[in-house]
């Protein structure tokens, strides 16, 4: 269960949000709402521990999450602006380094079946550069499949994909909420994810 | 809870450990050196040229080519190295790869080190290699080549350690490239004393254990809290 409580953050000298708090249980995705601007993207910062919070306080399980360091990067996925993946490397090299990092292992067959089912079967040795953003996003989304972490904070996960992927990506996140795990998402579009009990937060300034 | 991985078919989630993740960062680091051959090639030409010129300058006056050449290599190597280091940590901020990092499970300082090491085998360590081809054009005997060597291998990891210090203060700062410089270039000071001092040294038949064993000190410093400066500047360049 995720709690935040009484969040504020300041940027410059103006006030994105204060007091802004919320509880997430198992099962539940949290829809971050709000103008541009508006401090979408600091709250999920915020949530997954890349910045401070003003005042208040982010609790995993009812601890404090400054207590519990490593024990909540393990359970915390985040997938932000950027795709985290280097365009001189191959797709599934970008994969495997990635998981690397969250300390899973994943070897070259898992890659590249991991990698099928992004959509990207047979373009797994091609360095990066050479893919469009859509498919660059999909070797970024590739993580959701490997990662063992229960709560996915996606910021703009639906950006760049088509159609099918949209859906495919949708059908993802409903199948980790019906299996006990919670997302914090920020989205632009009306996606259809069939399961989990849904939240929204609006920021107003 | 049921794990995801586990939920979509394939079931790789077995840990890695620690230095299964240190490894993982040097090996992506190495492997994108070798894809971008020309960036490791410009610090190693910079340092080749650069020693190169000094002879063809001063003409072929063996006894002040001899005097001069530790401190000249020793200067081309910092040089040689500070061209390489503001794009330490800057690409893995543009594409959001040090996110990633601070949100790993590991220790962000491990991951540092991972980058330290890999810096070093991609820059250092190929001054070392063609450090001693270069002390030849100074008349430098084989003895006052093995100590330059051998300093070079004591002192490139230092640099590259107080470097990272450097590079994660003045990451996202405009004209971060100057900054970087002014920082880093006081902070090479001892490692350039002690490492063209401890060549001087053998030269002057003083021998070289001292600079060298003050050089391996500074080294075990570095080791203890570079890592640890760098970790807190990168949080900061972050927020």
């Amino acid at each position: 269960m995720l709690t935040a409580i009484n969040l504020a953050c300041v940027r410059g000298d103006r006030r994105l949000f204060a007091n802004l708090g919320f509880t997430l249980e198992p099962g539940g995705r949290l829809h971050v709402t709000g103008e541009n601007g508006s401090g979408k993207t600091s709250l999920l910062r915020i949530l997954c521990g890349l910045s401070p919070s003003e005042t208040g306080e982010i609790r995993w399980q009812n601890e404090p999450v400054k207590h519990l360091g490593d024990e909540y990067r393990k359970s915390v996925l985040y997938l932000g602006h950027h795709n985290a993946i280097k365009e001189e490397l191959t797709a599934l090299e970008n994969l495997r380094t990635a998981a690397a990092l969250a300390g899973v292992a994943v070897d070259h067959a898992e890659g590249t079946e991991l990698l099928g089912k992004v959509g990207l079967s047979g373009r797994e040795d091609l360095p990066v550069r050479f893919l469009s953003q859509g498919q660059k996003r999909r070797v970024a989304l590739s993580r959701l499949l490997w990662s063992t972490a229960p709560l996915w904070v996606l910021d703009e996960p639906f950006v760049a994909l088509d159609t099918a992927a949209v859906a495919w990506l949708a059908d993802i996140i409903g199948t980790h909420l019906s299996h006990g795990g919670m997302a914090v998402l920020t989205s632009h579009q009306e996606v259809a994810i069939n399961s989990g009990i849904a939240q929204t937060l609006r920021i107003a300034s | 809870m049921k794990n995801t991985a586990a939920m979509n078919g394939a079931g790789p989630s077995e840990d890695i450990g620690t230095f299964g993740v240190l490894a993982a960062v040097v090996r992506r680091d190495l492997l994108l050196a070798l894809r971008r051959k020309s960036e490791v090639m410009t610090a190693l030409f910079f340092f080749v040229i650069v020693v190169s010129l000094f002879p063809l300058g001063i003409g072929p006056e063996m006894n002040l080519l001899r005097i001069i050449a530790p401190g000249v290599l020793w200067v081309a190597a910092l040089l040689a190295t500070m061209l390489s280091l503001n794009r330490l940590f800057a690409g893995d901020q543009a594409d959001g790869t040090l996110e990633q990092m601070v949100l790993s499970p590991a220790p962000l300082g491990l991951l540092v080190i991972g980058k330290i090491v890999a810096h070093w085998l991609v820059t250092g360590l190929p001054l070392v290699l063609i450090a001693p081809v270069l002390g030849l054009q100074y008349d430098l005997s084989g003895r006052a080549l093995a100590v330059l060597i051998l300093s070079l291998l004591v002192g490139t990891p230092l640099l590259s350690l107080i470097g990272a210090i450097g590079a994660a203060l003045t990451l996202g700062v405009r004209g971060g490239g100057v900054l970087l410089s002014l920082l880093t270039l006081p902070l090479y000071i001892p490692a350039l004393i002690f490492g063209a001092g401890a060549v001087e040294a053998d030269i002057s038949g003083l021998g070289a254990s001292g600079h060298l064993s003050l050089l391996a000190a500074l080294l075990a410093l570095a080791c203890f809290f570079a890592p640890w400066a760098t970790t807190a500047a990168l949080r900061i360049a972050l927020e």
